[in-house]
């Protein structure tokens, strides 16, 4: 229950009993048939995503009647895709991880602020982040085409960075904010006592005290712009700095007849979301469980 | 923890004084200032510690301003003004009043538009809420491996949008995908999933139905985690057990998840956009188009922002109605 405890705070809540202490007793037969069945529950949800792993390695290049498993797994796809999209997915990283950045540079003290200091106007604030949040995309997107236009930052690294920390930047205040809430008081008090200044106690107490929380959001930050598909669509209109989403999306106008080509590329930009999930799974579960997002 | 989040931030701030605690002790000290006590929230001047407090939020909130405010008011004014490709060469945006609404209303595709995306969003929310809760309800058992495969089920939720739409075009390719491979394999005919009008809404419904399981099975999860073990173990007693346990104690126990649940629902599912451009890109024969296509192709592929606003305007508002559900649903649930 630590992944959740970062979002609820863990304070308020108690079990009548610990379901961790039910889940470590040796599965009976009954147990083991749900198991059974959870997996095929998991086969199905998950079918398309193996459909789509076995589809980039089929040799066939042009159509889809490939065979149900990879017999003879050909990687032509991959080669394609990565001369066509190597730099695409390039791009997206390097936007991404700005996003990451720029994304916790701005919430964290916000949530912060928004979690420990005394403010009067803090409800209102929660209220313009929530509503923040269900803006659609496209009204974001109609305003700032022109806007970037004046500006300069249509095809930019930079203007999509901006753009893809809207998807984040909520989330990231929502999330970090619950956590900075458990934090104690006395703590932060502590150091300014011994002459930290409030900027110092944060950078020095804070920050390290919400890791987990900023790992949480800062890999939501990077899920989001890595997923980004509007602004890249809209902020962009030449070759110069072009997101994969982007890339899978012209391959689908133009390149349907190499379909292996196409899902080697799928496969490649699901591979953050894949390998997070795996390896930094109780940080995405956090997240997910407190975010009422997307 | 349902909502947790959105719960937590409609809470009232703590009502304790803390950071008055936190002042009182840092400010006299590390500035070397007199602590001047009660009277110094009197003072009229701003003091340094007000201005570093002020820091902490101000790039949160000039950004809140620039990336969200902004779009909103410039949507408005950009749906009064003839605002097209030309606007960008000589800068001239004359205002036509309401004439882009009328244009709006006067287009042959904003009825259908506004069905597709009524159909839309009620025909994948109540597909992915009834999975979702099913899913929810099977995992709340616990056996080996459960919270692995829970995890693990989320993985359609993260990939990227267009990653799914790519995957799910080839796999409902009318003569090659596997679906209808599959399906005349078993002796039924094939369906031009994305190629028919009368098919394409409910191809492009299934699957953002796929898309919206793991939130829906995510924070039902939640919902009935909370739900007290206490409840089953006295229903057991009086003979609740299987459904008429779900009946009476975990349906009334959850109304107010499933509530929260259903409006974020709506409020996320009415912008969809990227899975319907991937897909269909609101085809075939304008059979997928909602109001975000709408606005998303007068704006960008027409380059008609003015019009574009405009639909993007009326999306805002259904938005706009939902939040406000949205937020007393909410509050209710805090309250209970």
């Amino acid at each position: 229950m630590t992944t959740t405890s970062i979002v609820t705070g863990g304070a308020q809540r108690t079990r009548p009993f610990d379901p961790a202490g039910v889940r470590r007793r040796p599965g009976s037969g009954r147990n083991l048939g749900y198991t059974l069945i959870g997996i095929v529950i998991l086969a199905i949800m998950l079918f398309p995503v193996y459909w789509m792993v076995n589809a980039s390695l089929q040799p066939s290049g042009n159509t889809l009647t490939g065979d149900f498993f990879p017999v003879n797994p050909s990687f032509a796809g991959y080669e394609k895709a990565i001369a066509d999209q190597g730099g695409h997915l390039l791009t997206s990283l390097v936007i991404s991880l700005g996003t990451v950045v720029l994304s916790l540079a701005i919430a964290a003290p916000a949530a912060y602020a928004l979690a420990q200091f005394r403010f009067r106007w803090i409800n209102v604030a929660l209220l313009v982040i929530l509503i923040a949040q269900m803006i659609p995309g496209i009204v974001i997107a109609n305003a700032l085409y022109s806007a970037y236009n004046d500006l300069g930052l249509l095809n930019s690294i930079p203007g999509l960075i901006l753009a893809d920390a809207s998807h984040a930047i909520p989330f990231a205040i929502l999330i970090l904010r619950a956590s900075m809430q458990t934090i104690p008081p006395s703590i932060v008090e502590a150091a300014r006592v011994d002459g930290a200044g409030l900027v110092r106690a944060f950078v020095s107490i804070v920050l390290p005290v919400s890791r987990n929380a900023l790992i949480t959001a800062g890999l939501f930050a990077f899920l989001f712009s890595w997923s980004d598909f509007l602004f890249a669509l809209t902020l962009t209109t030449t070759e110069d700095v072009r997101p994969v989403t982007l890339g899978i999306y012209q391959y689908l106008g133009s390149q349907v007849s190499n379909w292996s080509a196409v899902m080697a590329t799928a496969v490649l930009s699901s591979l953050p979301a894949i390998l997070l999930l795996v390896i930094a799974q109780r940080f995405i579960a956090a997240g997910a469980t407190g975010g009422a997002v997307k | 923890m349902s909502s947790s989040i959105a719960r937590a931030s409609l809470r009232p701030t703590d009502p304790t004084d803390r950071t008055q605690a936190v002042d009182r002790s840092g400010g006299g000290v590390a500035h070397g200032r007199t602590p001047a006590g009660g009277g110094r929230k009197h003072s009229g001047r701003f003091r340094r510690e007000e201005l570093v407090k002020l820091g902490f939020v101000l790039p949160a909130a000039i950004y809140i301003v620039l990336f969200f405010g902004y779009p909103v008011v410039k949507n408005v004014t950009m749906s009064l003004q003839e605002y097209t490709t030309k606007t960008f060469f000589t800068g001239e945006a004359p205002w036509v009043g309401f004439a882009n609404y009328t244009t709006v209303f006067g287009s042959q595709l904003f009825t259908p538009a506004l069905l597709n995306t009524a159909l839309f969003t009620i025909g994948s929310i109540a597909g992915q809420f009834v999975i979702g809760l099913a899913l929810a309800v099977f995992f709340k058992r616990r056996f080996p491996l459960s919270s692995f495969l829970r995890a693990m089920l989320l993985l359609p939720w993260l990939l990227p949008l267009i990653v799914s739409s790519a995957t799910w075009r080839s796999i409902l390719d009318q003569d090659s995908g596997v679906l209808n491979s599959t399906l005349e394999s078993i002796g039924l005919a094939g369906v031009p999933w994305l190629t028919s009008p009368s098919v394409a809404l409910i191809a492009v419904v299934l699957v953002n139905i796929w898309i919206g399981i793991p939130f829906n099975v995510t924070i039902l999860y939640g919902g009935l985690q909370d739900i007290p073990d206490e409840l089953y173990e006295a229903g057991a007693l009086d003979g609740a057990t299987g459904w008429k346990a779900f009946r009476h104690i975990t349906w009334p126990n959850l109304r107010p998840v499933v509530s929260v649940v259903l409006v974020l629902g709506v409020v996320y599912t009415i912008k969809v956009l990227d899975i319907i451009l991937g897909l269909t890109n609101g085809g075939p024969a304008n059979a997928t188009q909602t109001l975000s296509v709408r606005s998303y192709q007068e704006s960008f592929v027409n380059f008609e922002f003015g019009v574009g606003a405009a639909f993007s305007n009326i999306l805002i508002i259904i938005s706009l109605i939902f939040a406000i559900v949205y937020l007393r649903v909410n509050r209710r649930a805090v309250d209970e």
